[in-house]
């Protein structure tokens, strides 16, 4: 059942780096990442990779397979053939620390500047009522498991480090529609989707949807609804003239 | 020598799972200037991988549901041997804190009327986990991340500083605390993206670091389940307690190998699910102990019924505590009634519709499909007992979480006490957010109350550096690979789920050459994010904390929760009095007898006299 795979890593740190050649042992129902711990066990012991769950729940293993964004611990070794050579390779839409280890901190900043969940005041603790079906929308997002795949994958900012800026990726725009949808919510999302976090320059390729590992329809149950709503508010004629005329804006 | 980063705090943290986070909120709320140390990315702590739920009794599935029923429950799971104080507290508070996670954005599922709907789980008499399908444990960490966020938006629009008196620094090891006489002042680590040491004064420590699962060779547990916490309260002087009690969860993936040990929530018997053996017989009816016969069903048609009406049925034995379980598992594997690859059935798939489970189990479902090519809505799971959570911990007071040691604090898996001799499910997430708070209150309120500050010495950040560089300036010894996977299996095999005095005695002599060895450990290259070397240095927790799950099951001649000897195999009510405490000795560990606190007698009268008749003594009975 086992075999010898080959494989190249990227190896290095910000002042640059190279693929390197491994063969090592590969067994039945293996994944990726156990092949990277076998790796550091056995012939590369300083081998920086970040995990933890090895579960698919924690989203830290993130990295690209054969160019593809994903989760080292879901990927099995079963979907290669024997012969062929797997490359493993750090997101690249963040800065190098060393080997597979990325500079993850461009998430958490746009995370800080998402306000926060905004709970009616006069609602005490315990009194909370919410239907299932009104809840549903944003537990959908709340699978997020911050892999950051999607903003690794996002072509915004992959090859545009001068949008990072403006622009706070898919997680974070699914985290502001996910407080917009949120039924107790009672902070007004939308103009903030367009003006602080760069809903705009989204153009709904669907890559953030395909590389989820959760499956979270980011692009169409996300995004694509908070646009229709910046569309109501500000292109909506009829809105428009009535924001004039009461000066709402 | 770079110069040595250093910050000055008011409360450190250590650890950003559920205790250590709530913990961190509640200093921060009491306004002093906290700081959280994480090993991990800020989020990805192991409480992400709590699946079933959080006990709280709400009474919103049944209003019968109060907090003496859940503390009874709680007692009948651990045993008797619990704190009661921190079990009567938890059932009190658990409440309370649940609804608060409301107000920082958590969404649970939901009842009919709006209210957070609740499951059943083992040992819970009423269904009492609030949850979300089975992520409880990601909704938990993200709600609790999200509230330091908000608390940190909060700082920035009053002094322009997110980080002005909350601040995080994760992928960060604490490796030594360090004290001021008798009193604690700090504490010394190194961020693992640099290997740059740093040191953090400050006059209070709360640990929230987790268990010690990694140790184990089969385990549900993530990598930052090293025992640090445990060794570094042993390092400063704390005593810890109940090291003997390890839960291995009944039902852990056994194929394929690379997964084997990862968690397969007890919703799925929750929610209906039945074990069964190779036979095809659901064997847990074989396996109801005296003391719960009267609360399970002896008989299948009894057992299904109670899904719809627990009020007039006896629950099914899958629901039995989860020692019970991983024993009776543990037994039919043994008797070769097994699965093929060495565990035993779960089926759901015969037992609810196929939308029902994809909608109440999504990530087992996922988790399944992806890891084993297998379909539980059509096919049986084959699953095993898997090393879960350790039961001991520091020894802390109930109400603050204060340890032996002034200023130092622990909160969640690694206090012990709350949950005596085996936890339930669901009793961890709640077990954090009660003691959490109490921790951060506790550590807070003991900060405004000091008169002068402690100091961190020199000559103690000169030495903790020099024990943290050891191993990159040996040559020639061995690697920390070899030894880890040395003692997982040591541990797996001589101090497993089923324990026996020869094999332990042989573990112990097994941990001193293990000790031995890990002295002239060598690491190759340099200190920035050096797996090898963070291995090397957590090693040293492991085998400390190792020594003390050795050395107080041998001690501890019964059989009781999640210590079970095959040549003790009964409970003893004398020994539910004693507990065994574990404090560090030169480089090895001492373990002592001490008596348990008798329960107070309001307390004691919840239950019937015939019920604590099973596990007292006469003379604490008349």
């Amino acid at each position: 059942m086992s075999y010898q795979g080959k494989f190249r890593v990227w190896r290095g740190d910000d002042s640059g780096g190279a693929l390197e050649d491994f063969t090592v042992e590969v067994n039945e129902g293996e994944v990726v990442l156990d092949i990277i711990h076998r790796l550091q066990a056995t012939q590369a012991p300083d081998l920086a990779v970040r995990w933890n769950c090895k579960a698919g729940k924690c989203g830290s293993c993130s990295a690209e397979i054969n160019g593809r964004p994903r989760l080292l611990c879901m990927t099995r070794m079963s979907v290669f053939e024997e012969s062929e050579t797997i490359t493993v390779t750090p997101m690249r839409t963040f800065p190098i620390i060393r080997d597979l280890v990325t500079d993850v901190s461009f998430n958490y900043t746009k995370a800080r500047e998402v306000p926060s969940f905004a709970p009616p005041k006069d609602l005490a603790p315990g009194e909370y009522r919410m239907q299932q079906v009104d809840v549903e929308r944003s537990q959908e997002f709340r699978k997020c498991i911050e892999c950051f795949l999607c903003q690794n994958t996002c072509h915004v900012v992959r090859d545009h480090e001068e949008n990072k800026e403006a622009f706070s990726g898919p997680r974070f725009l699914m985290r502001v529609a996910e407080l917009e949808m949120h039924p107790l919510d009672t902070a007004d999302r939308v103009d903030q989707a367009q003006d602080q976090h760069g809903l705009g320059l989204c153009n709904i390729t669907k890559c953030c949807t395909e590389v989820c590992p959760e499956h979270i329809h980011i692009t169409d149950n996300a995004l694509i609804p908070m646009k229709e709503r910046v569309a109501d508010r500000k292109y909506d004629p009829i809105v428009w003239l009535g924001n004039k005329l009461f000066r709402r804006s | 020598m770079p110069e040595l980063e250093r910050h000055s705090f008011d409360v450190l943290v250590i650890g950003a799972g559920g205790a250590g986070l709530r913990a961190a909120i509640e200093a921060r709320e009491h306004g002093l200037r906290t700081a959280v140390l994480c090993k991990s990315l800020f989020g990805k702590a192991h409480t992400v991988m709590a699946e079933g739920g959080i006990a709280a009794a709400m009474g919103n599935a049944n209003e019968s549901d109060n907090w003496q029923v859940h503390f009874r429950d709680t007692m009948r799971g651990g045993k008797f041997l619990n704190n009661w104080r921190m079990a009567e507290l938890h059932a009190q508070e658990a409440p309370q804190r649940v609804w608060e996670l409301e107000t920082y954005g958590a969404l649970f599922d939901r009842t009919k009327d709006g209210r957070i709907s609740q499951r059943n789980f083992g040992g819970h008499e009423y269904p009492r986990l609030a949850h979300v399908g089975d992520r409880t444990g990601l909704e938990l960490i993200r709600t609790l991340q999200q509230k330091i966020v908000s608390l940190q938006q909060d700082d920035f629009k009053e002094f322009g500083d997110y980080e002005a008196r909350l601040r995080v620094f994760q992928e960060f090891t604490v490796t030594e605390l360090a004290k001021d006489g008798d009193r604690i002042a700090g504490a010394f680590g190194y961020w693992r993206e640099s290997g740059r040491f740093v040191l953090f004064e400050a006059p209070a420590v709360i640990l929230a670091t987790g268990g010690i699962g990694k140790s184990f060779k089969v385990t549900s547990n993530s990598w930052e389940y090293t025992g640090d916490g445990h060794a570094l309260a042993m390092r400063a002087g704390a005593s810890l307690i109940n090291m003997e009690f390890i839960q291995f969860h009944p039902t852990g993936m056994v194929w394929p190998p690379s997964v084997k040990g990862i968690l397969v929530t007890e919703s799925v018997r929750g929610d209906g699910g039945v074990l069964r053996n190779s036979d095809g017989k659901r064997f847990m009816f074989d396996y109801i102990p005296e003391v719960f016969k009267d609360k399970y069903a002896d008989n299948e048609e009894e057992a299904d019924r109670w899904y719809t009406d627990q009020a007039n049925n006896r629950r099914p034995p899958e629901l039995l505590p989860r020692d019970e379980v991983a024993r009776a598992i543990n037994s039919e594997v043994k008797a070769d009634r097994g699965s093929p690859h060495g565990g035993v059935f779960l089926d759901v798939s015969t037992r609810l519709p196929a939308e029902e489970i994809r909608r109440r189990l999504p990530s087992m479902h996922h988790q399944f499909k992806e890891l084993a090519d297998v379909d539980i809505t059509a096919q049986p799971m084959e699953v095993g007992p898997t090393c879960h959570y350790v039961m001991g911990g520091v020894e802390v007071d109930p109400d603050t979480g204060s340890s032996s040691v002034a200023g130092l604090y622990a909160a969640g898996e690694v206090s012990g006490g709350m949950h005596g001799s085996n936890r339930l499910g669901g009793n961890s997430l709640s077990d954090l957010l009660v003691f959490g708070r109490r921790a951060g209150a506790g550590a807070a309120e003991y900060v405004l109350a000091l008169k002068d500050r402690p100091v961190v010495a020199e000559d103690i950040v000169t030495e903790a550096r020099a024990t943290a560089l050891k191993p990159f300036q040996q040559e020639g010894g061995e690697n920390p690979y070899t030894l880890h996977m040395e003692l997982q299996q040591s541990m797996n095999d001589l101090v497993g789920i089923i324990r026996r005095a020869g094999e332990m005695e042989e573990a112990l002599q097994r941990l001193e050459k293990l000790k031995e060895r890990a002295r002239s450990l060598t690491v190759e290259g340099h200190q920035q994010f050096n797996p090898g070397w963070h291995l090397a240095l957590d090693l040293r927790n492991m085998l400390l904390v190792s020594e003390c799950v050795a050395k107080a099951a041998l001690l501890r001649t019964e059989s009781r929760g999640g210590h079970t000897r095959d040549d003790h195999p009964s409970m003893d009510a004398e020994w539910r009095r004693k507990l065994l405490v574990c404090t560090a000795s030169g480089d090895g560990v001492s373990v002592v007898e001490k008596p348990q606190i008798p329960i107070r007698s309001d307390l004691l009268d919840l239950f019937d006299r015939t019920e604590l008749e099973k596990y007292l003594t006469s003379e604490e009975l008349s």
